[in-house]
């Protein structure tokens, strides 16, 4: 099991909306939330579709792979013990409809970041109920 | 349309002394407010007697019904905190202000806002760094979110998204990507704001000179913002008093009109890049103002080139320059080269922007500091004044949803 980041983290924090997003993640699956009515996809987890205002939505799992869309290199740590510095990434999300997330890009060398650099996902456990959904580079 | 004997001015300005975060102890942020609302009611030449309303933003510790209270307003018609948060609600609290006098809610509504870092928390870190949990805490796990702002930043922090200066670097490296956006290009903008600084003598940093140089030696934060990209974190407080064009005929000192204000955040933007990373592909790289600075222009029967003086938001240097592009002084993507050709500089720029040397040189009160130089610099006070401005634009944190106003002189 890897570890990038110290247990001193933020923990997540979720609305009803976003618990089972947080479930699904335990397990290592990644989703992103689609409205049954018209298919628009969308993240973080929200009760209404913004396209089509319907309540009706399911979880859809998606391949963890991505790309990076922005992200920057962070010189100060946020919890003791973190190694700096880290990366904080938009990742554009494969087969999600163009739904992005922030997550981390873990194992890479900054200098070798670049704006559409293929990424996966790679899991860190936190604990047995928390996993977090971090990316590394293609290689 | 409001009649013109109720068009809202403003009148009087105050502010306290402006200190490095945590160096006011001696007094407390709610006497701060108390001591710039007095000086702006004084400026003014009007008396607390004739404040009906108060009037703030971001989340300000300082609520109206206390301060009517200490300061024995006869009565109190008007209160108001602007829905959207941090330092994009800055020009909303003018412009709701603005509206309460012209619809004859109130008479005198006085803006405030009071910010002591130092004895409250530092917003820039987002925090101290966390202790490692005792041995004996429960493993992490998620925790409940009370309220919709936490569950939007709830669901970003655990990958460290914590401080401004990097989620505001995400965007402006999205800039640099699809536009060739320098550091240098930012840079210029910090020394251009430090410049106009050194004539200031309220100005935080206006004895420490910054050559662009300076700028690119300096420690790396949330690249690619660079510790002189980020604005300071200040103590300090200041108010500006609006009331309408009849009362403003006899007082103190020359008015300065409200020609528009507007407020308002683009489809599905919610808190912006700081927790949102779905915000609409074509303005990501944005200030997210674009929308609504039209609006802004069409009101006031203005556009980009009669504006003669502006004071722009600046938390961070590329959050400057992606404004630039949404108030149109620029195209989209041209930001970069404007700010290179100096057009920001009080001297030859054909934009002098931030006269007081704004919130990365003057000071960070949440932007107030920034309408209070735009009243400044339409009544020829400002101590790197524009000779003749009529036209000033203001702004409100971007990337946020934000604010603006047009201010004139007629």
């Amino acid at each position: 099991m890897t570890r990038w980041f110290p247990d001193g983290m933020p923990q997540p924090l979720a609305d009803s909306e976003a618990v089972a997003w947080w479930e699904a993640a335990a397990e290592h699956r990644l989703v992103v939330q689609r409205c049954t009515d018209c298919a628009h996809t969308r993240l973080p987890p929200a009760p209404i579709c913004p396209e089509c205002r319907s309540d009706g939505s399911e979880w859809h799992e998606v391949s963890g792979r991505g790309e990076i869309y922005s992200y920057t290199v962070v010189h100060r740590p946020i919890a003791l013990d973190q190694q700096v510095p880290f990366v904080i990434a938009v990742v554009a999300l494969e087969g999600a409809g163009g739904v992005r997330m922030i997550s981390n890009i873990v194992d890479a060398d900054p200098d070798e970041l670049s704006i559409g650099l293929a990424l996966e996902v790679a899991w860190e456990d936190m604990s047995d109920d928390l996993a977090i959904p971090r990316f590394r580079i293609v290689r | 349309m409001t009649e013109p004997a109720r068009r809202a001015h403003l009148v009087g300005v105050g502010e306290t002394r402006y200190t490095k975060w945590g160096k006011i102890g001696d007094v407390t942020e709610h006497a701060l407010a108390c001591e710039a609302i007095k000086k702006a009611v004084a400026d003014a030449g009007l008396s607390m007697d004739d404040v009906d309303g108060l009037a703030s933003f971001a989340e300000d510790r300082n609520e109206a019904i206390f301060l009517a209270a200490e300061f024995g307003l006869p009565e109190l018609r008007f209160a108001n905190m602007v829905w959207m948060p941090g330092g994009g609600g800055t020009c909303a609290a003018v412009s709701n202000a603005s509206m309460a006098v012209e619809t004859g809610q109130a008479e005198v509504v006085v803006v405030y806002r009071s910010l002591c870092q130092g004895q409250y928390f530092r917003f820039g870190q987002g925090g101290p760094p966390r202790a490692a949990p005792p041995a004996d805490a429960p493993p992490p796990t998620v925790q409940p979110a009370s309220s919709m702002m936490l569950a939007s930043i709830g669901f970003t922090m655990p990958y460290g998204l914590l401080n401004a200066a990097a989620a505001y670097a995400l965007p402006t490296r999205r800039h640099m990507h699809l536009y060739g956006t320098t550091t240098e290009q930012l840079g210029m903008i910090a020394v251009t704001f430090r410049e106009h600084a050194s004539r200031n003598p309220r100005a935080v940093m206006g004895s420490r000179p910054m050559t662009l140089e300076d700028h690119q030696k300096a420690p790396m934060i949330a690249d690619p913002h660079r510790l002189f990209d980020c604005c300071l974190e200040s103590d300090g407080a200041c108010a500006v008093v609006v009331t309408t064009a009849e009362r403003a005929r006899d007082l103190a000192k020359r008015p300065v009109e409200v020609l528009s204000s507007a407020q308002g955040t683009p489809k599905g933007y919610a808190f912006g890049p700081f927790s949102n990373a779905n915000i609409a592909d074509e303005i990501y790289a944005t200030g997210g103002c674009e929308s609504m600075a039209k609006r802004l222009y069409a009101r006031a029967g203005v556009g980009p080139a009669d504006i003669d003086v502006a004071q722009i938001y600046d938390h961070f240097t590329g959050c400057v320059l992606m404004q630039l592009e949404d108030y149109g002084f620029c195209k989209r993507g041209e930001g970069g080269p404007f700010v290179e050709s100096g057009a920001l500089a009080w001297q030859g720029g054909s934009l002098p922007t931030n006269t007081h040397g704004g919130s990365l040189s003057e000071a960070y009160i949440h932007g107030l500091n920034h309408v209070v130089e735009g009243v400044r610099s339409l009544r020829g006070e400002s101590t790197s004044q524009v000779e003749d401005a009529e036209v000033c634009l203001v702004t409100a944190g971007a990337c946020v949803p934000s604010s603006a106003l047009i201010l004139g002189r007629r």
